[in-house]
This record gives structure tokens, sequence and C-alpha cells, in this order.
């Protein structure tokens, strides 16, 4: 990504904003609207779960999304820290609102499509769980932001944190594996599901590349938004600033 | 290094002295642990079944109680600037404050779980299986809380907030910690094998959070 | 599609807390955005400038040596602000 480089400049980030964002709006819509088409209309019901495979071409991307917005959030915590690249913090704080939202639909979509096909709304099986900590690591992430008033202090903690829990995602999602193991007597599901029929493929992956489409559209919009929103703090002190000398 | 015993000392004496705050934290354990019943009714095989657990998740609640001291009382009047201008490098300076922490809280809140044990009825012969496990896990409760202790240092409803940042990071001592004891209670296997990452994830702890935590102290101070 | 199986009510409420919560992100995201832009706009027609004011000292002690020519002005103040910022700017630079 070279263009992080030529992009540190936050005018110029706000100027790809304005130019990429119809673009990719359009691509979003028809992504879902041709992802939805294929989901209901071609997609033909899977022989053990019938229909509510169906639920299997949100829940999967949005899973993706998920994990993937962690991702990001933790490269922009490197670049906050090692590189201090300007827009690094806006980008983390930005996306992870945006991460919380997809980890949320995971989790209920799961847990509805858990219903019907295990007879439970919720299980601790190891992907799951790892999913409600990831939540948990969000909302941590959130919590944090919100409560340092102080923008870089804010995006350093915010950081390290973001780091912290990257390390240790790998380490929770083995240990509830092993204690999954530990505590199912027999596996009377596969949690993984069936394994995917290749005519399934298809509309996964177009529902995948709408929610990806979809995560970059609200995070740039986010990002300027943020980048908006400290130029405004930044003025209302200055206005602040001018009144007070008048005063004086 | 004499420094750093140095420091060592001071924060476990400071501890002991100011008194209120372990006591607050083994009085919170003991009342956790006793209104539990209540909740889940006096069958004392249930309560056997689920005393390791409900006993390692209050300690880990008692723990955190106490966590946001672990940097404020110095950071509140200036200590720690002063410190941190010290020979001490920073995250040897956290590293011996988490440890203080646990000298000061992990250890009697693990010395104390015995005794609870007995109102949940936790089989005796599981008893020292208990204090061990606590013993060894205990390091990467305090350590982890000091990460969460420097990241919300100084803000309003830190402790909450130390609480809501630092628990999913407890996964696995909890997972490791329970399993260690309800093997000897309950279950099949070894208790060998989870203590073993426990104590895995103890040292990684030790080792590791320091930077998180100096790296935190760092961005809260500038 | 229109026989979804006799889990139907699942796969709908999936789908529909999906959309929802999609389009309550989509909203929420859009709309601060809009708002930042709106209060921007504002603030610089009101003339506030990025970088514009020099540091709250500089004016503060040429308008108190100007205080009493000022005086009568001051109700006038914001039409007053702007001659007072380039001169503020002069003396900085």
């Amino acid at each position: 990504m070279t263009p992080m480089i030529s992009l540190a400049s936050p005018t110029r980030f706000l100027a790809l904003v304005g130019t990429v964002v119809p673009w990719l709006s359009a691509l979003v819509v028809v992504l879902l609207a041709v992802g939805l088409y294929l989901s209901f209309f071609v997609a033909p019901p899977d022989y053990q779960q019938g229909e509510t495979v169906r639920i299997m071409f949100i829940h999967v991307p949005a899973a993706w999304v998920a994990l993937g917005c962690y991702v990001v959030i933790a490269i922009a915590a490197l670049g906050t820290l090692i590189w201090r690249h300007p827009l690094a913090a806006v980008a983390a704080k930005a996306a992870a609102p945006i991460g919380a939202t997809f980890t949320f639909i995971v989790l209920v979509t799961g847990s509805l499509w858990g219903k019907p096909m295990w007879g439970t709304y919720w299980v601790w099986d190891a992907r799951l769980t790892s999913l409600l900590v990831l939540f948990l690591l969000y909302l941590g992430l959130i919590a944090l932001w919100q409560a340092i008033e102080e923008p870089g202090r804010a995006g350093r903690a915010a950081a390290i944190l973001a780091l912290v829990g990257a390390i240790n995602l790998p380490i929770i999602k083995f240990s509830v594996d092993w204690w999954n193991t530990l505590h199912q007597p027999a596996s009377v599901f596969r949690t993984d599901g069936p394994t995917i029929d290749p005519a399934l493929l298809t509309p996964l992956f177009v529902m995948g590349a709408a929610f990806i489409a979809l995560f970059v559209l609200l995070h740039l919009i986010a990002m300027r938004a943020e980048i908006l929103r400290r130029r405004v703090r930044a003025l209302q002190q200055t206005q602040v600033a001018h009144a007070a000398v008048a005063e004086a | 290094m004499s420094a750093a015993l140095t420091l060592l000392r001071r924060d476990v004496i400071l501890a002991w002295r100011e008194g209120g705050a372990i006591g607050v934290a083994l009085g919170f354990y003991l009342v956790v642990v006793a209104i539990t019943p209540f909740g889940l009714g006096p069958d004392l095989n249930l309560l056997a079944r689920i005393a390791p657990g409900m006993l390692w998740v209050a300690l880990l609640l008692a723990a955190l109680l106490s966590a946001d001291r672990i940097f404020h009382n110095d950071y509140e009047d200036g200590t720690l600037d002063v410190l941190t201008t010290g020979p001490l490098p920073l995250p040897v300076l956290a590293g011996v404050k988490c440890l203080a922490h646990w000298i000061a809280t992990g250890v009697p809140l693990a010395l104390l779980a015995p005794v609870l044990g007995l109102l949940l009825n936790l089989p005796l012969d599981a008893m020292p299986l208990l204090v061990l496990s606590m013993l060894v896990g205990t390091p990467a409760v305090s350590f982890v809380a000091g990460i969460g202790a420097s990241l919300t240092l100084g803000l309003r409803r830190s402790g909450l907030l130390l609480a809501l940042l630092v628990l999913p990071l407890y996964v696995p001592v909890l997972i490791f910690g329970v399993s260690t004891v309800s093997a000897a209670v309950v279950g099949p296997g070894s208790p060998w094998p989870p203590f073993l990452m426990l104590c895995a994830l103890s040292l990684a702890s030790i080792v590791l959070a320091p930077i998180a935590a100096a790296a935190a102290l760092r961005t809260a101070q500038r | 599609m229109f026989d979804l199986g006799p889990h139907a009510g699942f796969i709908i409420a999936a789908y529909g807390v999906a959309f929802v919560a999609l389009g309550a992100l989509t909203v929420a995201t859009f709309a601060d955005d809009r708002e930042q832009r709106r209060m921007l706009a504002e603030l610089e027609r009101k003339g506030i400038r990025r970088r514009s004011a020099a540091s709250p000292a500089t004016p503060k002690v040429t308008s108190k040596a100007a205080k009493p020519t000022t005086k009568p002005r001051s109700s006038a103040a914001p039409a007053k602000r702007k001659p007072a910022s380039p001169r503020a700017r002069k003396t900085r630079s």
C-alpha cells in the first residue's frame, strides 16, 4: 500500500475520498443486488440444512469483514506507534464501530442459524466464542476512545490496546478450542456446517465482495468525518480564543 | 537491581499499610462467593461442580477491583514522574509495580481461596491444587491488569473501563486455571497439562505485559 | 425463494437484522460526515480560518495597548476582528 505514504496529507486523502465515494457506492449497490439475487434465487437449498443455509451468505462474509477490520485496526495501530503516520489513528478510530457492527451481525446471524440447525440459540463453540471475545475487544476500543479526551493520547492508548488484543486473539482462540474439546463429549454437530457445495461458493464470494466494498466505503466516509471533526474542533477553539481576545 | 528491589519493597509496604484496599479485595472475594449459593441454590453437589469456576471468576473480579491502584497513587502525587526519570527503565518499573500488586493482592486472594472453597463444598483434596493453580495464575492476572491500569491512568470511571478492557484477555487464564482444578474435582485427565499452560501464560505475561504497560505510561505522561 | 422451508422465520430474521444493522451503520456514518461538513462550512463562513490566529498572547498585548481606542469599537467586535488578525499576523511574522 505505497499510496499510504503519499496519502499522508489529510487534504489529499479528503480529495481522494470525494472522488471515490460515488463509484464505490454504486459498486456496493450492484454487488449487493447481485449477491442477494444469487443467494435467494440461484443457490440451491442444502441437502442437509435446507433453506437455512442461506443465512450463511450473510454470516460468513460478515465474519470475514469483522476479522479483516481488526487486522486493519492492528496495522493502523502499528502505523500510529511505529511510523507516526498522521492518518493511522484516524483510520483506527473510524474502523472500530464498523467492526463492532459487523461482529454483532455475525453473532446474531450465527445464533439464528444455530437454532434451526442445532436446536439452540447459542453454543460455546470455539468460533462463536472467539467472535464474542472479538466483539468485547471492539467495545473496549470504542470505550477507550471515548474515555480519553486528548486525541493524541487516545490514539496511542487505543493502538496499544489493539495490539495487545491482536496478540491475545490467537491465544484466546486456542484456549477456547482446547476448552471445547474438554467439554464436548461427542461432536453432535459440525460447527463448520457441511462442506461447502461449489454451487454455494459464488453467492458467498459475491456477498463477500459486497461486504468488503461496503466496509471500505463506510471506513472512508468515517475517516473523512473524523478528519473534519478534528478540524471543526480546532476551529471552534480558535473561535473561542478570538472571542476571549475580543473581550480583553 | 537494587533499585528495582527497593521500589518493590516500597510498593509492597505501602500496599500493606494502606490495608484498606487489600481488605476490600479480600472482603469482596468473600462476599461474591458467599452470595453465589443464594443465586444457585444450596445443592452441595451443584456447588461442588461450579466451585472451581466461581472461585476463579470471583478472584479475577476482586483482583481487578484493586488494579487501578497499580499506578494511580503514584500518578496522582507526581511520584510516577520522578520514578520515570530515575535509573529504572520504564518496562522494569511497570513490571515491578505489577509484581508488587501480585504480592500484595494476588497472593492473599489465592491463599484465601481454599477457605472460601469450603463454602462451596469444594472437595478437600482439591484444595492444594486450587491454591497452586491460583498462585501460578495470579501473576498473569496482575501483569495483564497492569496493562489496563496504565491505559486508563487518570481517567474517570477507570475501574470499570479497566475491567471491560482486561476481562476478555483473561479468558485463557480462566480456562486453564479452572481446568487445572476441575481435573482434580470432576474430571477425567490430569491437571498438569492445563497447569503447564497456566505457567506459560504467566511467564509470557511477566515478560510482555510490562512492555505494553510502559508504552501506555508514556502516552499518559506526554 | 418463496418457499423458504420450515425455518423461514429464522432466515428472514437473520437477513432482517443484518440489513437493519448495516443500514443503521450506513445512515449514521453518512449523517455524521454530513454534519461535520456542515459545521465546517458554517465556521468557515463565519470567517474563522485555520492557523489564522496568532497565539492568544500576541493579540492580547496589542489589544491591551490599544485598549482606550478600541473600547468604543468593542461592540462591533466581529466586524473589527478581521482587521485585527492581519495586524496580529504582521506583528507575529
